[in-house]
């Protein structure tokens, strides 16, 4: 058994170079890997690509990374929750480039999974399609989109063990299972780690195979956008 | 004139059983508040869930259940949880009957957009490019005009377009309207106390009108 323990996002993340292109799991600022973001905030690197399918809020997740300047261009489908964001974007600080929610997922898990390109119909007769192959098959038209893939994967999951299996947790799991399949080095932080073995194999999501990376997290925030409540 | 709730209502007619359903942010939300018990269906959020439930109590409040709002929800009997490939491969796959969303601007030969204002921030389509691409019925809820009183139903967009020739149907503050196959917004039902006048002079695009028309009722 490979044992792919580090101690803590530290050391996970310390040879991460500067003008890297990153993957980030999380939707809004759910699942998102809140220690590896904490230690790339000491982490004196920028010039980063960040693919991930939104930027966080002002002062939390992917939002810390845009206000020390760390990020050079970022890939999302949604990115409506930071004034920061929306300063450097505006000011040509930032480079954005803005996807299909399905063809970002579509185009990591192709990346992940060697395949280079697809047909999706969305986006047909859009600004997306600029500049776009387009095919027909069986009378609809379609466009095709290339694999996206990564230097570094860095995702959250609920479980893990020391082998490198994950398991997510409700809707926390998101991009993450697919975005540690599309990262060269794709680094996992859990809430809980155990020994391998201690985890039903049939109960994993992600196979320790993708994952080169494993420490257990501390002190989650799990910050909520929009705390709802039954009237 | 229709307000939210009561266009949600009205589109919760539109909503059977067997069905799964997309239904996007803002009055679309509200449609699930409308749906009669004795109707099953299951909602599908494109973050991951089939099977969105009410908001929680406050003690059930988990951050790791949230829907494509981020909202925090609850799960209901028989949900099922997903990656976001997975959730775009059913959308894509076909497999969500309806999908119920907020325009900014309908065309006439059923154009959405609602992603972008030029000019303006742009924040990003979202799932709704993928999901207007793919359902094989697109209800929307939208006001009829802007707040300056323009007309959102055109001949053609004006706005940059979300997907083309997908809406099949738009409940409005003043009608509910079909897109016709070859072209133009065939008026169906008009709200309470709204004329077929009113709505011919708010609608820009091409208003077909059958016979008599009938105010909506609601329950």
């Amino acid at each position: 058994m490979i044992n792919k323990t580090v101690k803590d996002g530290k050391e996970a993340v310390a040879d991460i170079p500067s003008n890297c292109t990153m993957m980030m799991g999380g939707f809004g600022l759910s699942g998102i890997p809140e220690n590896c973001i904490s230690a790339l905030l000491e982490r004196d690197i920028d010039g980063l690509t960040i693919i991930s399918n939104n930027a966080g809020v002002d002062d939390f997740g992917i939002g810390l990374l845009l206000k020390k300047r760390m990020v050079k261009k970022m890939i999302s489908s949604y990115v409506g929750e930071n004034a920061e964001f929306e300063r450097q974007l505006l000011s040509g600080e930032l480079e954005v480039d803005l996807i299909p929610q399905g063809t970002l997922a579509e185009r990591v898990r192709a990346g992940g999974a060697g395949i280079p390109a697809f047909f999706t119909p969305a986006g047909v007769g859009t600004e997306v399609a600029n500049g776009k192959e387009t095919r027909e098959f069986d009378g609809k038209t379609y466009l095709m989109e290339s694999w996206l893939k990564a230097d570094f994967s860095i995702v959250k999951a609920w479980k893990g063990d020391t082998a490198g299996n994950l398991i997510f947790k409700g809707t926390a799991r998101n991009f993450n299972p697919i975005m540690a399949t599309a990262g060269n080095i794709c680094i996992a932080e859990v809430e809980e780690l155990v020994e391998a073995g201690e985890l039903d194999p049939n109960q994993i999501h992600t196979p320790g195979i993708y994952v080169q990376r494993i420490f257990q997290g501390k002190d989650y925030e799990k910050r909520i956008e929009q705390r709802t409540i039954s009237k | 004139m229709l307000t939210k709730d009561q266009i949600a209502q009205r589109i919760a007619k539109e909503v059977k059983t067997g069905q799964y359903i997309n239904l996007g942010i803002g009055i679309p939300t509200l449609v699930a508040n409308f749906i009669p018990s004795k109707i099953d269906v299951v909602l599908q959020s494109e973050n991951g869930l089939l099977g969105i439930g009410p908001f929680p109590n406050e003690d059930k409040v988990d951050p790791d259940l949230i829907n494509a709002g981020k909202q925090t929800i609850t799960m209901t009997k028989g949900s099922a949880l997903f990656n976001s490939a997975d959730s775009f491969a059913m959308i894509r796959g076909g497999h969500v009957h309806l999908t119920i969303l907020g325009a900014m601007e309908v065309s006439e030969n059923g154009d959405i957009a609602n992603w972008k204002i030029p000019g303006k921030m742009v924040k990003g389509m979202g799932g709704a490019m993928d999901l207007v691409a793919s359902a094989e019925n697109i209800i929307v809820a939208m006001q009829h005009c802007s707040k300056e009183g323009q007309s959102k139903l055109l001949p053609e967009c004006s706005l940059p377009i979300t997907g083309i020739r997908c809406v099949k149907k738009i409940v409005s503050d003043l009608a509910v309207l079909e897109i016709a196959p070859e072209g133009g917004f065939i008026l169906l039902e008009r709200a309470p106390g709204v004329s077929v006048e009113e709505i011919k002079a708010k609608t820009a695009g091409k208003l077909i009108i059958k016979g008599e028309v009938p105010e909506m009722v609601f329950e």
